[in-house]
């Protein structure tokens, strides 16, 4: 049953994604490309990118992309409605315990470990998708300078996102 | 103080959705500016809570923004109304972008487009990484974040268990703490 697994692979991911998008990309990657095989690893980076460039939240985004390519509109639905099933009900019993929530000894001691974890995580989406993206010597010096346009010059993401593509097409 | 109905819930958080780009994060300031500075619908401790307490849940950021928000101001209903309004645009507009997407991937000017965006998706994971990294620049976090890589890029653990023990290993790390700060008073 397709669209149960959909909302089962997106419940899990919303379970524990901690830190917004970037950090639940090896999660994604694990269950969606590697267990499920729902997308090739070039596609999965396309749809990080697309995430990017169209507006609105990029777990929702995700969800919705991969939901709607394996199994049309109820796909893309039980995905997205998947991923923020859990946190929607932890979102409805924390707000009747926000003192205690914000005072709680297990929450603070779980993101001592869980802040770098992400960094670890970010990091390991990384190299997966340099491994993938950086298919000759040109990528690393077109890496090179969309690094520089980002760091040094400061630009928008999603104008880098575009020029990268401007280059790829003249480039590839 | 007048609480917003919930089509007024509906519209904005609709408006939210479709028009702020860069995910959770890049909507915190316009989720202030509208519920807090526009409206005064919420206060702004209120609204520092809600952000704490939000970023210490696992889920979409926007979403639990959306859901708390709905909820302080209407109820249940409104959490329903503002997680269906921030989530409905996305929805829609990814479809749309699906559909063409998958129309014209075989296309060769697209896939040389797309080989270039690639590299982008590099560069901005990257930074992200970067960014996280300078604010965990101690020993044990260093520590954590080696190993995390270690075990879900070298080893290929599977990253829901290396979440969950990396979580219990810093709630382990912090109860050793306590006791310690609790032996030497």
């Amino acid at each position: 049953m397709i669209l149960f697994s959909l909302f089962f692979t997106f419940l899990l991911i919303g379970m524990v994604s901690f830190g917004g998008g970037y950090a639940m990309l090896p999660l994604f990657e694990r269950m969606v490309v590697i267990e499920q095989g729902w997308l090739t690893r070039s596609l999965f980076i396309d749809m990080i990118a697309l995430s990017q460039v169209t507006p609105g939240p990029i777990a929702i985004n995700s969800a919705t992309f991969i939901g709607f390519q394996i199994a049309s509109v109820p796909g893309a639905m039980v995905s997205t409605v998947g991923v923020v099933f859990v946190p929607f009900f932890l979102v409805l019993t924390v707000s009747k315990y926000t003192q205690k929530f914000k005072e709680s000894k297990v929450v603070k001691g779980i993101f001592i470990g869980l802040k770098p974890a992400l960094v670890g995580m970010i990091f390991s989406s990384v190299a997966s998708i340099a491994s993938d993206a950086l298919i000759d010597f040109k990528a690393y010096i077109i890496l090179f300078l969309l690094v520089f346009l980002l760091w040094k010059v400061k630009m928008h993401p999603i104008l880098v996102i575009i020029i990268s593509g401007i280059i790829g097409f003249f480039v590839y | 103080m007048e609480k917003p109905s919930l089509l007024r819930l509906l519209l904005t958080f609709m408006k939210i959705g479709a028009f702020t780009f860069g995910g959770g994060y890049a909507m915190i300031p316009v989720f202030e500016r509208e519920f807090v500075k526009r409206y005064g619908y919420i206060k702004e401790e209120e609204f520092a809570d809600i952000l704490a307490m939000v970023q210490s849940l696992p889920g979409v950021i926007a979403i639990n923004f959306a859901v708390f928000i709905g909820l302080r101001l209407r109820g249940l209903k409104g959490a329903l109304t503002t997680a269906f309004g921030m989530a409905l645009p996305s929805f829609i507009i990814i479809i749309v972008i699906a559909i063409f997407f998958f129309q014209y991937i075989d296309n060769p000017a697209i896939e040389a487009i797309f080989n270039g965006v690639r590299i982008s998706v590099v560069a901005l994971i990257g930074t992200a990484g970067v960014k996280l990294f300078k604010q965990n620049k101690h020993l044990q976090g260093i520590f954590i974040a080696s190993l995390t890589f270690a075990l879900v890029f070298s080893v290929g653990v599977h990253p829901f268990f290396v979440i969950v023990f990396m979580a219990l290993f810093g709630y382990m790390i912090y109860s050793v703490n306590e006791v310690k700060n609790y032996d030497s008073v």
